[in-house]
């Protein structure tokens, strides 16, 4: 009788599609951390700010001075620690000479953020001081380290939360970087 | 590093659930752009911010609103709520203003829309699923129940016996 066999085959097809569901859920944790958020921000124009020059505070800097360049926005700190993890990455980047990061220093001391530098190296092109985390708010930034890609007629196209690792440079950002330099 | 500040690392690290953040952003100086402190003050105490304030998540320690939460970033986001509010700014405007910054992840309840419809209406379709097949497979069962009745005069009168208690005919049934 077919409806008795369908009495068995229904639950079990119900059980095995909710599996499915359930792993596929697990694998997507996987491609993207459940406590990284997706950011809005992506394919809108990068924030605007004028801030003091970390190394010049009498300087003001503000991203429209890279317009037309394909460049990295690196928030750091030197009391963060996993940014010291990362921090070998962006030297490698800026011996290489992959594009030119800017560095974004998040809630730091001005004697404490230039020593690190000059403890671990700097491969920034510039450094912005941002002493409230005013203009980090307006990038949705909730925590240290974040880096930001931003394209030629600044667009923000790829944000990475947490450390940049040689995967992550080599695997996405790197050839993102081609793509809008061409 | 002090031992207060040693110890408020300490803290921070233990509690849970920071992503990235490993130790204590430098404190920063008194804030120019706030609202005066009693004004400040006022609104802290007003339903409306604690109102919003629970409707708003953390995205440091992200299961805890910005109410409960004291992450440093809670403590900045919490004050922007009140420069908006000072500014006069509406709850929508506010919880806009952040969504823009960090999506709808911040919204605790976030707003129906086509993307997230399927959510939304997902446990009223499940509700649904399960009141028809309880409806269909009691409908299909109820006729196998009903023929079940002492309509066998013989049974009846076993009943009947047994219920008179009185033994079984027959031997050996009762020693």
């Amino acid at each position: 009788m077919p409806t008795r066999s369908l009495r068995y085959v229904i639950p079990i097809a119900i059980f095995a599609a909710l599996v499915l569901l359930l792993w596929s859920g697990l694998e997507l944790n996987k491609k993207r951390p459940p406590n990284e958020i997706p950011s809005p921000l992506i394919g809108k124009p990068a924030p605007e700010f004028l801030l003091p020059m970390l190394e010049q505070p009498e300087q003001a800097w503000s991203p429209s001075q890279l317009r037309g360049q394909v460049w990295l926005l690196n928030v750091w700190a030197s009391w963060c620690a996993p940014c010291l993890v990362e921090h070998p990455v962006l030297v490698q980047m800026a011996r290489d000479q992959s594009l030119p990061i800017v560095g974004f220093n998040y809630k730091d001391e001005r004697g404490a953020a230039t020593a690190w530098l000059g403890r671990h190296g700097n491969p920034y092109r510039q450094v912005v001081a941002d002493r409230s985390g005013a203009a980090a708010f307006d990038y949705g930034v909730y925590g240290v380290p974040e880096s930001f890609l931003i394209d030629k007629a600044g667009t923000i196209r790829f944000k990475h939360v947490g450390p940049l690792t040689p995967e992550v440079v080599n695997g996405k950002l790197l050839p993102l970087v081609r793509e809008l330099s061409r | 590093m002090s031992a207060r500040a040693r110890l408020a690392a300490l803290l921070l690290a233990m509690s849970a659930g920071l992503p990235v953040q490993a130790a204590q952003p430098a404190p920063v100086p008194q804030d120019a752009s706030m609202p005066p402190p009693a004004q400040v003050e006022a609104l802290l105490r007003s339903d409306r911010f604690r109102h919003l304030a629970s409707e708003l998540r953390c995205l440091v320690c992200q299961n805890q609103t910005l109410a409960d939460s004291s992450a440093e970033l809670a403590v900045d986001l919490r004050n922007d709520v009140l420069r908006q509010m000072a500014a006069g700014r509406d709850d929508a405007q506010i919880k806009e203003r952040l969504v823009e910054r960090y999506g709808e992840f911040v919204l605790y309840r976030p707003a129906l829309s086509a993307r997230n419809a399927a959510l939304w209406a997902g446990p009223a379709v499940l509700m649904a699923i399960g009141f028809f097949a309880i409806w269909r497979l009691s409908r299909r069962r109820a006729p196998a129940i009903a023929p079940v009745g002492p309509t066998d005069e013989a049974a009846l009168r076993r009943v009947e016996r047994l219920l008179a208690d009185e033994p079984p005919a027959g031997p050996g049934a009762r020693g």
